[in-house]
């Protein structure tokens, strides 16, 4: 019988659960133990600003925020495989790539504290890059369309979405590979599959056997990686955003990890999934599986990782408390940011609001 | 100067701006080689080469997400749905993301972005292919709704629209594409946004409409004048943000009101009007408003299509109602 098409999706692990190497052809990046200490530092880093945050909402100082627990690897993983002069559209927990480029964590508590502020990245190379994306997946079509735009401006830029495994299930996901493929724009979608879309699981999500081959009915490369392998992460990222660069097309990476936590601090993950199953989950955290390795290979000790304890703790109590130093805007900027000049009605409409705050 | 039809003005506001400025794009589906399916991008294709006029896969949804990303990266982006009723799927993308954009990231990220779309019914179309919907996206903020009604109309505030640093939505009155022509100098003159226009001065009563219910309405005070009767005609042509300055003066020198929208009425943009000049200008007038609107039904296919449009004859009637009134 002829056959029109087969496909095989490759899955790419270097680190086992226990931080054992599966392969010995361990990219270069990985062989430079500086390098990879640096990303061990900003997974311990995400883990810990995480951490602060989830505290500040409990004591009301943080209103609803989606922790990014367990995601540390593919998150970092994504941030270190970009370059500067790419655009990132994220959506609303990718922090470990986000503090790759340059958001700060009190921008991230900013926003989620209430105040667009969070939103206006001051620091190259995030300021150039997307806001967080509330409607799922929808970003994926802004990353599709700075793509073209780098295609059409002859630049040599990747644009990268991060999109869940519920957002993969979204007609803007599709559009996204779909036109990437069709036009071979430079865009690189990393699905997080983090094992949970809020309470729906991703085997009701998609009868797909893998979410990475959805990219095959676009044209797209496709591979699926072990998301809590920060080396994995790094090296299909890596390959995918320079094929991207040199013109050779976009790529979909499905990152296999998972949600330690709820889906947001107004979600209580108690009520639909079992607690056997997140206890198993930690057996393959991600942060313990690179410090396992480091450790092995003398690149990393207790005394190390208790000093970078403290100096994420000391950097999180400054962002915090210079966040909680930072007044309302006034209310002014409630109108000023709707237009880029502010219509006649809505000058009268702030005056209005102002005058309320006088009395 | 030639003189040209309201899809020609379309077609000339868009070649005038992409030869003077490289970062106009035109995207849609069959906006290429075909130029469009009422060809408004007739020939771009050829002047300015396939990626400056983008064909696009059949996904309204993509349309609308690449022309954001392609305007948060500095590039203007002229976008077109085919019809009206297919801008639905677009909705997502221009309300919660090139309507916020520069309000979420206090201006870091800008959206200068145009979603044409051909507009208004009247042409025997199949279903889906005639609504009247402005007024689902004049109470997004952000936004801008203009409603060209002539030829040098759709020429000066499309260009006006391209330039604009904000989305504008611009919808495109497709029963008067090809009515009339009028001479338009192509020479890159901008008409104002965010203005009414007055297209008849009258001292009794103020008929307000906007799109392609403008030509029933300035006839409708051509048969209120052979009566003796002096109208007022204003077409809003930019709905939001609105010149109400504009209505009110003219509600205050004639007392008297009409609106005249094609789209169904309960909650249309007519009801706004209405309500601004409640609010504005009640002890100016001599009589209520009245609004002469859509009927607050689907747009029936095209055996019933016209009984649904505001006639000439149902503005006379309803401007003779208002002036027995008071």
């Amino acid at each position: 019988m002829p056959i029109a098409a087969k496909f095989e999706i490759e899955y790419l692990q270097y680190l086992d659960p226990e931080g054992k190497p599966v392969r010995k052809d361990l990219p270069d990046f990985a062989q430079n133990l500086d390098y990879m200490v640096e990303l061990y530092k900003l997974m311990v880093s995400t883990r810990v600003f995480d951490t602060k945050s989830i505290a500040l909402q409990r004591t009301g100082k943080l209103g609803t925020y989606a922790s990014c627990l367990g995601h540390e690897a593919t998150h970092v993983g994504i941030g270190a495989s970009m370059k500067p002069e790419d655009v990132f559209a994220p959506s609303y927990r990718e922090y470990g790539a986000q503090l790759y480029r340059g958001v700060r964590p009190r921008d991230v508590y900013m926003y989620w504290g209430g105040d667009e502020r969070g939103s206006d990245y001051p620091d190259e190379p995030a300021r150039h890059d997307f806001a967080w994306s509330v409607p799922i997946g929808t970003q994926c079509l802004h990353a599709a369309g700075s793509a073209l735009a780098f295609k059409l401006r002859k630049e040599k830029r990747v644009a990268v979405c991060t999109i869940g495994d519920g957002g993969s299930s979204k007609a803007d996901f599709y559009g996204a590979i779909n036109v990437a493929g069709a036009r071979d724009l430079p865009l690189v979608a990393a699905i997080v599959n983090n094992q949970w879309a809020i309470s729906v699981p991703r085997k009701i999500q998609s009868g797909a056997r893998t979410l990475a081959q959805k990219g095959i009915a676009a044209g797209l490369f496709c591979i699926q990686v072990d998301g809590n392998d920060i080396i994995a992460v790094r090296k299909a990222m890596g390959d995918a955003i320079e094929r991207a660069r040199k013109g050779d097309g976009g790529s979909v990476v499905e990152c296999v990890t998972y949600r330690l936590g709820d889906h947001t601090t107004a979600d209580d993950a108690r009520r639909y999934r079992g607690k056997q199953e997140v206890e198993d989950a930690w057996k393959k955290d991600p942060v313990k599986r690179l410090r396992t390795w480091l450790e092995a290979k003398k690149a990393w000790n207790k005394k190390k990782e208790d000093a970078l304890q403290h100096e994420c703790e000391e950097w999180m109590d400054k962002e915090v408390n210079t966040y909680l130093e930072t007044r309302a805007q006034p209310v002014t900027a409630m109108f000023d940011y709707t237009f880029a000049e502010l219509p006649a009605d809505l000058v009268k409409q702030r005056e209005e609001a102002m005058a309320l705050e006088k009395r | 100067m030639a003189a040209i039809t309201l899809i020609e003005g379309v077609t000339q506001a868009l070649a005038y701006e992409m030869k003077h400025d490289p970062s106009v794009v035109v995207l849609g589906e069959d906006v290429g080689v075909n130029g469009g399916v009422f060809r408004a991008t007739q020939g771009l294709s050829e002047k300015f080469g396939e990626w400056r006029v983008f064909d696009t896969p059949l996904d309204e949804t993509t349309i609308a997400g690449l022309t954001v990303g392609l305007a948060a990266q500095g590039m203007k982006p002229v976008a077109e749905a085919q019809f009206e009723g297919f801008i639905y799927p677009m909705m997502e993308q221009i309300v919660c993301h090139a309507a916020r954009m520069r309000n979420r990231t206090r201006g870091r990220i800008t959206c200068p972005a145009v979603f044409r779309a051909p507009w208004g019914g009247g042409i025997h179309a199949p279903e889906h292919h005639s609504e009247a919907n402005e007024h689902l996206f004049t109470n997004v903020p952000g936004l801008r709704v203009v409603l060209p009604s002539s030829p040098a109309r759709a020429y000066g505030l499309l260009l006006a629209a391209i330039r604009d640093p904000d989305p504008v939505v611009f919808f495109e009155p497709k029963r008067i594409y090809r009515q009339y022509k009028e001479e338009v100098p192509d020479d890159g003159e901008a008409l104002p946004l965010d203005v009414c226009f007055v297209l008849r001065d009258g001292t009794d009563i103020t008929l307000v409409t906007w799109g392609a219910e403008v030509k029933e309405t300035l006839e409708a005070a051509d048969a209120l004048a052979k009566e003796g009767i002096s109208a007022e005609v204003i077409d809003v042509a930019t709905l939001t943000p609105l010149d109400f300055d504009t209505i009110a003066e003219s509600v205050q020198k004639t007392g008297r009101c009409v609106i005249v929208q094609e789209a169904p009425k309960t909650a249309g943009f007519g009801a706004e009007i209405a309500a601004r000049i409640a609010e504005e200008c009640l002890y100016d007038l001599l009589a209520p408003v009245v609004r002469v609107a859509g009927w607050d039904i689907h747009t029936p296919l095209f055996r019933l299509e016209q009984k649904q449009l505001p006639s000439t004859a149902r503005i006379v009637a309803a401007a003779k109602r208002v002036l027995a009134a008071g």
